[in-house]
C-alpha cells in the first residue's frame, strides 16, 4: 500500500500546481513534460520492466494520434471517442508488431531495430497517403468545448493528462505486484530461466508490448487534442522514439516513478539551457544526448536508483555511527 | 512505354550509389560481427565525416577525394577513442547499455553539428562534380564511378587487414570466441576499440566518397543509416561479402523502386525488405548465425 500512497501523494501534489502558478507558459511546459512522461511510462512496460529496449516507440504515439484525428475530422466522431479508438488502436499495433518479432525471437539489437523499422514504415507510409493528410498534414477544427475533448484554459488540459499519467503509475504500480509483472521481470532477468519454470516468455512479453503500446498511444492522442494539429514528422518521428525511451532510463528503468522524474529532469534541463542561451537549436537535444550516456555509465538504475542507493547508504552510515555512539557511551 | 535502356541505367546507377551504401554497412557490419551490437552513431559519424571533407575543401582547399588520407586516420582514432573510452566504460559489458550509449552519442554529435552549423544544407562545387563518362548507351557520373571503385578497394584492404595481418586475427577471434581470445592473451577492449575504429574509418571514406555529389547537413548521415541496417540485415549481420553484396542488391531495388513508384514510396520497399528478412531469416542470406 506504501506504493499506492506514494502515487497519491506524488499526483496530489502535482494538481496543486495550477493553483499556486498561473503562469500559462510554466502550465504549457508541465503539461508537455507529462506527456513525455506519460509516453515514457508506456516505454517502461517493456522495456524497463520486461527489458525489450523498444527504438521504435513513435509507432504507437503515431497511430494514437492519427485516428484520433482521422476519426473527428474525416468521419465526425466524438473527440472522446475517437481517443478511446486512438489507444486501443496503439494497442493493436503493438500486439502486431510485438507478435511477430517475439515470435521470431528477435532480442536485443535485432529488437531495437525490427521496431525503428515499423515507426519508419509508418512515417513514410503517413506521409504519402491521403487519409492522413499526406505530406501536409492534419488539422484538427478549433472547437472549445469539453465534450470535443478541448478545453479553454491550460489548467483543464493539465489535469486530464495528470490523469492519464496518475492512472499509467497506478497500472505500473500493479504490476510490480502481480504475477504477470513477476514473470515480466523475470523474462527480463533470464529469459531461458523463465521459460524452464514454466514461464510463456512469448505471452508475457507480447502482453507487456500491449499495454506498453496503448499507454504511449494515450501520449499521442492527447498530444493530437492539445496542439490539434499532426503531421507524419510530429507524429511517427524518430523525436518521440528517442524521447520516450530517454525519461524512464534517466529517471529510473523499471521503477513506478522513473519516467515521470526523468521527464522532469529531462525537460527542465533543457528548457534551461535554451532559455541562457536563448534558444540554439540543438543545444536542448545534445543534454538529452549527454545525459543518457551519463545516466546509463554512473547511475544504471537511473535517477530514482541512485537516489534509493544514496539513502540506503546515508541509513546505513547512520546506524554504524549511532552503534559506534552507543558502543562509546557503554565503554 | 519506357526502353529496356532506361532499365539498365537504373540497374547500374543503383549499383554505383549501392558500392557507398555498401560501404557504410560494412563498417556497421564490422563493429556488430565483434562487439554483437548494432552502432546507432553510424549515422551521426558519416555526418560528421561528411562536415570534416565539407571543411576541409571550404577551409583548406583540399580535394575530397585527397582529404580521404587525412580524414580516414582520424576517424580512426575518434572511434578508437569513442569505444575506448566512452562506450566500453560506460555500458559495463551489457548489450542493452551499450545500444543505448550509442544512441546517446548519435544524438550528442548530430545536435553538436546542429548546434555548430545551424541546419543549412550545404554542397560543394568540384569541377568534376557533374563529369560524365559515356559508356555508349548512356552517360554515368564520374564521382559515382569513382566511389564504386574505391569501395571495392576498400572492401579489399579491409579483407586483407582480416586475413593477413596479426590485428585482423585477433578481432577474427574475439568475434568467434571472446573468452578464449581473452585467455589467449588477446587485450579484448583494444581489439573492441580497434574495431570500432576501422568501421568509424569506413563512414569516413564513405563520406569523402559523397561529398562531390551529395549535399551536407547535420542530419545527412541519417538517410544512410537506415538503409545500412537493411543491408547489414540483409547480408547477415557480421557478414564482409554480405554487406557488399546487400549493399549492392539495394542500391539496385532502391533504384527500380523509385522509378517504379517514385522517390518516397521506394523507400518504403527498402523497409519493407528489412521487416521480412528481420522476421524471416533474421542471420541474414550470408550470416552463420543469429
Amino acid at each position: 500500500m506504501r506504493g499506492y500512497a506514494a502515487i497519491v501523494v506524488v499526483v496530489a501534489l502535482l494538481a496543486a500546481v495550477p493553483l499556486v502558478v498561473h503562469s500559462n507558459v510554466l502550465l504549457n511546459f508541465l503539461v508537455v513534460t507529462l506527456m513525455i512522461a506519460l509516453a515514457g511510462q508506456g516505454w517502461n512496460i517493456i522495456g524497463g520492466y520486461g527489458g525489450q529496449y523498444s527504438f521504435g516507440h513513435a509507432a504507437f504515439f503515431g497511430t494514437g494520434a492519427y485516428v484520433t484525428a482521422i476519426l473527428q475530422m474525416r468521419y465526425g466522431v466524438n473527440a472522446w471517442l475517437g481517443c478511446a479508438a486512438g489507444i486501443a488502436a496503439g494497442g493493436v499495433v503493438g500486439a502486431i508488431i510485438g507478435g511477430l518479432a517475439f515470435r521470431a525471437g528477435l532480442r536485443t539489437s535485432y529488437f531495437a531495430l525490427v521496431t525503428l523499422a515499423f515507426a519508419e514504415v509508418l512515417r513514410i507510409v503517413a506521409s504519402v497517403v491521403p487519409i492522413t493528410g499526406a505530406g501536409v498534414g492534419i488539422l484538427i477544427k478549433l472547437d472549445l468545448r469539453a465534450q470535443s475533448f478541448q478545453f479553454q484554459s491550460r489548467t483543464a488540459f493539465y489535469l486530464v493528462i495528470l490523469s492519464l499519467v496518475a492512472a499509467a503509475l497506478v497500472i505500473a504500480q500493479k504490476l510490480e505486484h502481480s504475477r504477470f509483472g513477476t514473470w515480466l521481470v523475470a523474462v527480463r532477468e533470464n529469459e531461458d530461466a523463465a521459460l524452464a519454470l514454466g514461464v510463456d516468455a512469448t505471452r508475457v512479453k507480447l502482453g507487456a508490448m500491449v499495454i506498453s503500446a496503448a499507454i504511449t498511444a494515450a501520449a499521442g492522442c492527447f498530444y493530437a487534442q492539445y496542439f490539434l494539429f499532426i503531421d507524419a514528422p510530429i507524429a511517427y518521428g524518430a523525436w518521440i522514439s528517442i524521447e520516450a525511451l530517454l525519461t524512464p532510463i534517466i529517471g529510473g528503468v523499471g521503477t513506478v516513478f522513473g519516467a515521470v522524474v526523468g521527464a522532469l529532469v529531462v525537460k527542465s534541463l533543457g528548457e534551461g539551457a535554451k532559455l541562457m542561451t536563448g534558444d540554439v537549436p540543438g543545444l536542448d537535444l545534445m543534454i538529452y544526448g549527454a545525459m543518457l550516456v551519463l545516466v546509463v555509465a554512473f547511475a544504471p538504475r537511473g535517477l530514482v536508483g541512485a537516489f534509493a542507493d544514496a539513502r540506503a547508504r546515508l541509513m546505513r552510515r547512520l546506524a554504524s555511527a549511532r552503534k559506534s555512539v552507543v558502543e562509546v557511551t557503554r565503554g | 512505354m519506357f526502353s529496356p535502356l532506361i532499365l539498365i541505367t537504373a540497374v547500374i546507377n543503383g549499383l554505383l550509389i549501392g558500392a557507398v551504401y555498401a560501404l557504410v554497412a560494412l563498417g556497421l557490419t564490422l563493429i556488430y560481427g565483434v562487439l554483437h551490437i548494432i552502432n546507432f552513431a553510424h549515422g551521426a559519424l558519416l555526418s560528421a565525416a561528411l562536415f570534416a571533407a565539407f571543411m576541409a575543401y571550404q577551409k583548406l582547399g583540399i580535394d575530397p577525394y585527397l582529404a580521404t588520407f587525412l580524414i580516414a586516420p582520424s576517424f580512426f582514432v575518434l572511434g578508437y577513442a569513442l569505444q575506448r573510452f566512452i562506450i566500453g566504460p560506460a555500458s559495463h559489458g551489457d548489450d542493452r547499455n551499450m545500444l543505448l550509449v550509442t544512441l546517446g552519442l548519435a544524438v550528442l554529435i548530430e545536435n553538436a553539428l546542429l548546434y555548430a552549423f545551424r541546419a543549412d544544407t550545404r554542397t560543394i562545387d568540384l569541377a568534376y562534380s557533374f563529369k560524365t563518362i559515356d559508356v555508349g548507351f548512356t552517360f554515368l557520373s564520374l564521382p559515382r564511378v569513382i566511389s564504386f571503385i574505391a569501395a571495392f578497394v576498400v572492401a579489399s584492404v579491409l579483407w586483407l587487414v582480416m586475413t593477413v595481418t596479426d590485428t585482423g586475427k585477433a578481432i577474427r577471434a574475439v568475434a568467434k570466441e571472446k573468452l578464449g581470445a581473452e585467455l589467449a592473451g588477446i587485450d579484448v577492449a583494444h581489439v573492441y576499440a580497434i574495431t570500432f575504429g576501422l568501421g568509424t574509418a569506413c563512414v569516413a571514406i564513405a563520406a569523402c566518397l559523397l561529398v562531390p555529389t551529395y549535399y551536407v547537413n547535420p542530419s545527412a548521415g541519417n538517410a544512410f543509416i537506415l538503409i545500412a541496417f537493411t543491408i547489414v540485415v540483409l547480408g547477415g549481420m557480421g557478414s564482409v561479402p554480405g554487406a557488399l553484396i546487400g549493399g549492392l542488391a539495394i542500391g539496385v531495388v532502391e533504384s527500380l523502386s523509385g522509378f517504379f513508384l517514385g522517390e518516397s514510396l521506394g523507400q518504403v520497399g527498402i523497409f519493407l525488405i528489412f521487416i521480412v528478412v528481420l522476421l524471416v531469416r533474421p542471420r541474414g542470406l550470408f550470416g552463420a548465425s543469429a
